[in-house]
């Protein structure tokens, strides 16, 4: 039995990286947590355009969705009402359309219905789907001030309580 | 990797059923093994289910107590059937309290009890290796090695693979009893000092390791105590049959 913990002990010694204290898991972006967010730019349906990278200081919430997708459309209204919450804070919630599985008016239809407010981008080519290699929709991303993901949720619909959550968790977050 | 099964509308979380069918069949072992204990193993199933269900409700209070504000403004959302919105910890301390309490309830015999536990238990394990191989969590760090995979962008030591191998190794050691345990609890400690000695040998592989001062990584320093532990307990025990 002792010889046994010592090996352990051992090993344990042996295998220390102090190199690795308090850095990112892979400094390769990936969509998965612990990573970096892989970077996209993409036109927003106003005429503007968005860079993720141009956001770090900030918390993130990138949502990947489609109008005929009915979870996108049941949660839609918890994240609008997510982002009026959080507007003017260091907080910012994006709506990632996959347009090469939808169409722009259809896009522009879905925001006077649900009078969004949030930036809407479009995924023109679904690059940014690819990228992020989208399984399912929606699929949802939560990222913090550094650029790194803390949160993935394929699937939904997410409640508002769900969002907030995971908003506070990243405010928590030590700067 | 494979995370999801898409059917239709449907999107099946592959890790996720793993670890079911990793329940179930501990489930039945579990019960296999106390009825060659001769405990009542009804009892023992509905005293894991109390201890799960307890598990899985303080795991949500857990979490809610990390964001009063949130849920105090809408206490129904506690219901909510989202995975990713427990506390692991809480969870843990508060399925076992319910757990320890209802055995005594009980009155189910300690050492014998946890013996019935261990090859249900160790097949639990197994069934998360399985489920990391689906999700391609518990990651490798990158490596250089020929059998290297491709994941996350980069050629990483296949640890979910190293796992479920050890894993099944120890699930093969416990069902097959072998060596022959010494005394009862024993075998119950055998899977907690093996599953431990794995994760101190497996982690100095892993990728995703959170790291403390010195570079030392956390979670082998928490198996290293628990092999500790472990083997304390084995000691006594194994004095207590001899005396």
């Amino acid at each position: 039995m002792i010889t046994s913990l010592a090996v352990g002990i051992l090993w344990t010694v042996a295998s220390r990286v102090p190199s690795a204290v308090g850095a990112p898991l892979s400094s390769s972006p990936s969509p998965r947590e612990g990573f970096f967010a892989p970077d996209f730019t993409l036109d927003t349906l106003d005429g503007g355009r968005v860079t993720l990278s141009e956001l770090r200081g900030k918390i993130v919430v990138v949502n990947f969705w489609t109008t005929w997708c009915p979870p996108c459309r049941t949660e839609t209204p918890a994240l609008e009402k997510a982002y009026e919450q959080y507007e003017n804070s260091e907080v910012l919630i994006l709506g990632v359309n996959l347009t090469n599985q939808d169409s722009v008016s259809a896009v522009e239809s879905f925001a006077r219905e649900f009078e969004l407010t949030y930036p809407l981008l479009l995924d023109r080519d679904g690059s940014v789907g690819y990228l992020y290699q989208v399984n399912g929709l929606p699929t949802t991303y939560f990222i913090n001030r550094e650029g790194v993901i803390r949160t993935v949720l394929v699937g939904g619909p997410m409640s508002e309580t769900f969002i907030r959550s995971k908003i506070e968790a990243l405010v928590k977050e030590v700067k | 990797m494979f995370p999801y099964l898409r059917l239709g509308p449907f999107i099946l979380p592959m890790a996720s059923l793993a670890l079911l069918a990793g329940l179930w069949i501990g489930l039945s072992l579990v019960e296999r093994e106390a009825a060659r204990l001769k405990i009542n193993a009804a009892v023992l199933s509905n005293v894991i289910i109390y201890g799960l269900l307890a598990g899985v409700i303080g795991a949500r209070l857990g979490y809610a107590l990390e964001f009063p504000s949130v849920y105090a403004s809408n206490p129904l959302s506690l219901l909510a059937l989202t995975p990713t919105t427990l506390s692991p910890a809480m969870g843990f301390v508060v399925g076992l309290i319910t757990f320890a309490v209802f055995v005594q309830r009980k009155n189910l015999p300690l050492r014998p009890t946890l013996d019935a536990l261990a090859p249900g238990l160790a097949v639990f394990m197994a069934a998360a290796a399985v489920s990391h191989i689906f999700s391609g969590d518990a990651f490798g760090a990158p490596a250089n090695v020929p059998w290297a995979i491709r994941l996350w962008n980069e050629y990483r030591h296949p640890t979910q693979f190293y796992e479920t191998f050890i894993a099944l190794t120890i699930f093969l050691v416990i069902l097959e009893r072998f060596p022959e345990p010494a005394g009862a609890g024993l075998n119950f400690l055998l899977v907690i000092v093996l599953a431990s000695a794995s994760r101190v040998f497996l982690e100095a592989f892993r990728g995703d390791s959170v790291f403390l001062p010195g570079g030392f990584r956390e979670a082998q320093l928490v198996a290293l105590a628990i092999m500790g532990v472990g083997f304390y307990w084995m000691r006594n025990w194994m004095n207590l049959e001899t005396t």
